[in-house]
């Protein structure tokens, strides 16, 4: 019983490293659909954690918190955008640089508005983070092993990002391959130039990809500082957006199978955390830096087509001009 | 246009480059304003913090010799068409080398140890970036992807390695034991008091000589011998390599040996000249700052010594800055660091199809 | 061929039995009330220095075919783009039916039932049929309702038109042909009643070619306006009712097909009369130097494009392939050059087996084997490139380069100025960027490289593709003169003339087979045209 336990928690574990990485991840879907590679996914999401938790410090609201972070995720995709879209830039540097500016930039802002030397005041006050909503009944089922613990702690106790996550993999799927405006971009990554050519504007498709990019990436770098933590931390994302970026790849840039490799590489994260220092029979201590780097080799192994073969979408990373 | 807009040399390595970092410098002051602090009295203290003694002349090109390092591998790679983000894991993985050679022989004579700690630097660099090399060339794996994930890789097994492995025995903290003094590369005011100047001690060490030299055998390979022609041309154009009897694939695996191995040189300098034990995470971005100092200097190794000079000032200028203002911190230079890759690099269209323009309409007149 | 063709068209016209039969054979129907369904007035436009479009004015009559020639860079492209809203003009009008209307899009030339058939197709590979289609012009937010009203309309369409095409397929399990029907039912889809097609049987076979123009005549039947964009004569001489002809951005002559010649237009388009047969004596034929034993090779996906071929390429002579593109040439070429690796079979150079001994290009260039590729651009030239650095390409590697590890720079600089002079490349400046060079001085480059190194053999794709006349002439009697000196020379070219007038021999291909070998002497265009198509030839001439 007490491995049913173990397993149940370690699931509800899963679940939450995976919402932040699955929010990445999709943004990356939306924006490398389009064929703008997304390496600046770390830093939008930085961006975004800094932001949603210095606002909410201030205002004392969440909501407004998720607001900012949103709005700060955009703006830095906007640069992105304009740098790639319409100077034709180069997408993997232009990634990088917001990254990097963002890395410096939310502890410099932070030490100068709350000299806390880089971080964000401690989020503790009422509706101040997103803090988990407890099903009915959950407290009373927990006692009841199976289903209950299975509802109380998988179902139910998680915040409200962590579902919006779960409804947001159908929703991308949906709107990826039902609707007109997924046909488009699932085309604009490619063949731009066809797109073009009927009269749609390659880059008003793609400057869309890159806000929803942004506004996906602001929830997730919001569910850290507000609702996996309470307050920004210097290099809070800890490289969640590349690792995101690995789960996109794994996930050959589909919603489902994305779905599938967050919860494997979150899984991996969470087994982590629970085997440090922890002797198992036959086999000893695992060290648990092994563990952490797997996800990283396994999306290695799965870029050089040992496990499986992740096509890219054909014209990613190709700034489009009609002329020639 | 695939082919960027043209400009006279001195334009294209200098003017657009200044023109890019000045922006950079006026954006990065205006968040020093919105800070609350004058950026004018900020920049005064960075270039006072950076130059204003030996002492902090020494510490400028003590940082400048691990970007120049850094700087030759990401250009090595770019000349061949390749984008290497992962310096900063073969930099890492490289002073693991150049530190198991130092622990193991410090014994030895310098003149001993020194060459074989250069080579286990380079090996161990060149090593780390053979792996997404060979998957790229061999099984077409986007190297930008796999250098990032071996970025992380390196960085797991260095902790595994330092944590349980490497550790001083009886001590808490992940690093090693020191050097062995026959194991540590003769700080520059050593070297100078030897001749008769004297000089403040800093972690200036001859690895900057290092550097040099390897910045001039990446030019004179570059450019001056038939192997840096045939890497430029895959870099340039693989059906005409191909076309020409040179093997992209080859290339690809070249190149990256090369550009590793350059990264690797950061250990001679980080490992065995300053710290002289192996620590957690000795790199500190300096395989990111190579990118910025790679892209402003144009890929050039003279452009990258500029460029590694003014991000070694930077770098030792901000840590200066962050004693005096105490609202600024360092990082405000890791924030110039990351507007310069996005001017330079990512938006270099930006300013170069109007100046190209200009110089159009001046050579109509 | 032309014969064959028109009679075709006629004879297919002809059997609904209706009065547009008579129009049809009849050219440009005049009827003086309606407004031409499209004219430019005075269309001006420049790139920067070059004056892609001069002036340029012309009208299509509805229920017309309208040829539009003119050699590479003259400027049909770029009207086309213009007509299609790609660009914009800097000056003059566009009239549809008589009214101005304004293009400043794709979207907008959509609108105006104009529509748009690609040289490369502008199809997303990996989308079906159906999709393809529709893009652009979904029906609304969500894709189900859309697609099936789509169906419906496409399988009118497809009856209307005898336009079938799978529409559940993923394009890219098309054929070409197929692919280019595609296209057109998007622009039917959308309503076009005005349709360009930019050289649209570049990459057809005779038969699929047949099977368009029998499709254009319909839609003339049916009142829809075509423009054919084409550098082929006997395509234009063929279908059309109307013919334009464009020369160095300005219209130099506008007539009636039926009251012009094929000798007539290849006079205007290239501005003077032209050279249709190339000077030179009979061949000498010697030794076999190069021998070609049952080869096959793959492309890139692993689909066989050279199937079993066999030939022997003597000294002191030419032989030219002749072929639909895509039949297999150009694998050719590049597994004899060492570019692409036979999945079969043997090249041998003299007594050298190449393919076993597993040579690369650059040994093969040692062993006198040199090679002008059929994409200059993209192949045979690093564009970024100064010429002198262009000069050595695949030659790099030569002791006359190289002193100890470093590049001798006098040596190369001195050798591209040596080649500059002997081919006339202008302008002689060894330091320029290759790409500021026009696109007949970098091939005299790319010639004056591969000759240079007094090669025993020499491939050449496309000798002359993109070149200014006078240079082709240069080319022509450049490559004569190196078969009188006793190499053998092989050619592929997708212009039949070049072939005739260079070839002493010819070798058609057809499906990646070799079908037949004809003599120049006895070799008519008809009787080529036939076994490019599959016919197979009488056997050896």
């Amino acid at each position: 019983m007490e491995t049913y336990t173990l397993i149940v928690l370690l699931l509800a574990a899963t679940l939450r490293v995976a919402a932040p990485l699955l929010l990445a991840a999709l943004a990356g879907m939306f924006s490398e659909r389009s064929g703008i590679i997304d390496l600046g996914l770390e830093g939008k999401m930085l961006g975004a954690s800094f932001a949603a938790a210095a606002v909410s410090a201030v205002t004392g609201s969440a909501w407004l918190g998720l607001g900012a972070g949103i709005v700060t995720a955009v703006a830095l995709a906007l640069i992105i955008g304009f740098a790639c879209i319409t100077h034709r830039g180069n997408q993997v540097v232009a990634g990088m640089a917001v990254t990097i500016m963002v890395a410096g930039l939310a502890p410099t802002l932070g030490l100068a508005w709350f000299n806390l030397g880089g971080q964000t005041p401690q989020l503790d006050g009422p509706g101040q983070r997103f803090t988990a909503i407890s099903w009915p009944w959950a407290q009373a089922a927990r006692e009841a092993p199976f289903p209950g613990l299975l509802y109380a702690e998988l179902l139910s106790g998680h915040n409200l990002i962590v579902y919006f996550t779960l409804i947001l993999v159908p929703l991308s799927a949906w709107v990826l391959y039902r609707t007109r405006f997924g046909l488009r971009l699932r085309a604009v990554g490619e063949n731009p130039l066809a797109v073009d050519t009927a009269g749609i504007s390659v880059n008003a498709l793609r400057y869309q990809a890159v806000i929803i990019s942004g506004v996906l990436c602001g929830v997730a770098g919001t569910y850290l500082s507000t609702a996996a933590s309470s307050g920004f931390v210097r290099d809070m994302t800890a490289g969640k957006g590349y690792l995101a970026l690995a789960a996109l790849i794994f996930g050959k840039w589909r919603p489902w199978p994305t779905l599938g490799a967050c919860l494997l590489f979150a899984f991996t994260d969470a087994l982590a955390v629970r085997l440090q220092g922890v002797t198992l029979p036959g086999v000893g201590v695992i060290p648990v830096q092994f563990i952490l780097a797997l996800p990283y080799v396994l999306t290695v192994l799965l870029l050089a087509g040992f496990v499986g073969k992740a096509v890219a979408p054909k014209a990613i990373g190709v700034p489009y001009s009609k002329e020639k | 246009m695939s082919v960027p807009a043209k400009l006279p040399r001195w334009a294209e390595f200098g003017l657009l480059p200044f023109i890019n970092l000045t922006v950079a410098l006026l954006l990065s002051g205006a968040i020093i304003r919105i800070m609350g602090e004058s950026p004018w009295n900020a920049f005064k203290l960075m270039g006072a913090g950076a130059f204003g003694s030996q002492d902090s002349i020494g510490y400028t090109l003590y940082y400048a010799t691990n970007f120049i390092f850094t700087g030759l591998a990401v250009a090595v790679a770019y000349h061949a068409g390749l984008f290497n983000i992962g310096a900063e894991g073969q930099a890492y993985m490289g002073g693991l080398g150049t530190g198991l050679v130092c622990l193991g022989l410090g014994h030895w004579p310098l003149w001993a140890v020194l060459p074989l700690a250069v080579l286990a630097g380079a090996g161990f660099g060149a090593a780390w970036a053979f792996i997404p090399a060979w998957l790229q060339a061999r099984r077409g794996s986007h190297i930008v992807i796999t250098t990032i994930m071996f970025n992380f890789i390196a960085a797991a097994l260095m902790t595994y390695l330092l944590v349980n492995v490497l550790i001083k025995p009886g001590q808490q903290s992940p690093e090693t034991r020191e050097f062995a003094p026959g194991a540590v590369m003769p700080a520059m005011h050593e070297l100078l008091a030897k001749v008769g100047i004297s000089f403040s001690a800093t972690p200036f060490n001859l690895a900057f000589g290092f550097a040099l030299a390897a910045s001039v055998l990446v030019w004179f390979f570059i450019w001056r011998t038939r192997w840096g022609y045939a890497l430029r041309v895959a870099g340039e154009n693989a059906q005409a390599a191909v076309y020409a009897g040179i093997s992209p694939p080859r290339i690809i695996i070249g190149a990256m040996l090369l550009s590793g191995a350059l990264a690797g040189g950061l250990g001679l300098n980080e490992i065995m000249g300053a710290q002289h034990r192996l620590v957690l995470d000795f790199p500190g971005g300096a395989g990111f700052v190579g990118i910025a100092v790679a892209l402003m200097g144009r890929n050039h190794p003279a452009g990258i010594f500029v460029a590694a000079v003014l991000f070694g000032a930077l770098y030792q200028g901000g840590s200066q800055l962050s004693l005096d203002l105490p609202k600024v911190n360092r990082d405000m230079v890791v924030v110039i660091q990351g507007l310069v890759i996005l001017l330079c690099g990512a938006m270099e269209n930006l300013f170069r199809a109007p100046l190209a323009a200009m110089f159009r309409r001046k050579d109509g007149e | 061929m032309i014969g064959v063709l028109r009679a075709r068209l006629r004879s297919n016209g002809c059997e609904s039995g209706h009065e547009a039969c008579n129009e049809m054979s009849m050219t440009a129907p005049s009827t003086h009330s309606a407004p031409p369904a499209l004219e430019l007035r005075a269309i001006d436009k420049r790139f920067g220095a070059v004056h892609a479009n001069r002036a340029i004015s012309l009208a299509v009559a509805k229920g017309s075919i309208h040829g539009l020639i003119g050699e590479n860079g003259a400027g049909k492209s770029t009207l086309m783009n213009i007509i299609y809203g790609f660009h914009q003009a800097d000056a003059g009008e566009i009239l549809v039916n008589g009214r101005a209307v304004a293009i400043d899009s794709p979207q907008a030339a959509i609108a105006a039932g104009i529509g748009m058939v690609h040289q490369h197709f502008m199809l997303v590979e990996n989308f079906t049929v159906l999709e393809n289609v529709v893009l652009g012009i979904e029906g609304g937010r969500l894709l189900a309702q859309g697609l099936a009203a789509a169906r419906t309309e496409l399988e009118r369409l497809a009856r209307d038109y005898g336009l079938d095409v799978p529409l559940e397929t993923v394009v890219s399990e098309l054929p070409v042909g197929l692919q280019q029907r595609v296209e057109i039912l998007k622009a039917l889809y959308r309503r076009a009643e005005i349709l360009i097609l930019d050289e649209p049987t570049a990459v057809l076979t005779p038969q699929e070619a047949d099977q368009l123009f029998r499709l254009l005549a319909r839609l003339r039947e049916q009142g829809k306006s075509v423009i054919l964009v084409t550098h082929k004569l006997r395509e234009i001489m063929a279908v059309t009712d109307r013919v334009t002809v464009m020369r160095q951005g300005a219209v130099v002559a506008a007539v009636p097909t039926r009251e012009t010649s094929l000798r007539d237009l290849a006079e205007r388009m290239v501005g003077r009369a032209v050279l249709l047969q190339v000077a030179k004596g009979p061949a000498r034929p010697g030794a076999p130097l190069l021998t070609v034993q049952d080869l096959e090779v793959r492309d890139d996906r692993g689909v066989p494009r050279v199937k079993g071929v066999n030939f022997e390429l003597h000294a002191g002579e030419i032989v030219g392939i002749a072929g639909v593109a895509g039949n297999g040439q150009s694998e050719l070429l590049e597994a004899c050059a060492g570019i692409r690796s036979p999945s079969r079979g043997e090249i041998r150079l003299q007594d050298r087996d190449l393919v076993r001994e597993g040579l690369d290009p650059c040994a093969r260039r040692r062993l006198g084997l040199a090679h002008v590729p059929e994409d200059r651009l993209h192949m045979g030239l690093v564009t970024s490139f100064a010429a002198q650095a262009n000069a050595i390409l695949g030659y790099h590697d030569r002791p006359a380069y190289n002193r100890g590890v470093a590049t001798n720079r006098a040596a190369i600089l001195a050798g591209c100025e040596e080649k500059m002079a002997a081919y006339d490349v202008r302008p002689p400046n060894p330091r320029l960027r290759i790409s500021a060079f026009s696109g007949g001085n970098q091939q005299k480059l790319v010639l004056a490289r591969e000759i240079g190194a007094d090669p025993s053999v020499l491939l050449i794709g496309q000798p002359t593709r993109g070149v200014d006349i006078g240079a082709i002439e240069f080319i022509h009697k450049k490559l004569v003169a190196l078969r009188d000196a006793g190499k053998a020379l092989l050619i592929v070219s997708v212009e039949l003339e070049e072939i005739l007038g260079l070839a002493d021999r010819i070798l058609v291909i057809n499906g990646g087979e070799i079908i037949g070998e004809v003599a120049p002497a006895d070799a008519t265009e008809q009787k080529l045209g036939l076994m490019m198509a599959g016919v197979r030839g009488e056997g050896g001439a």
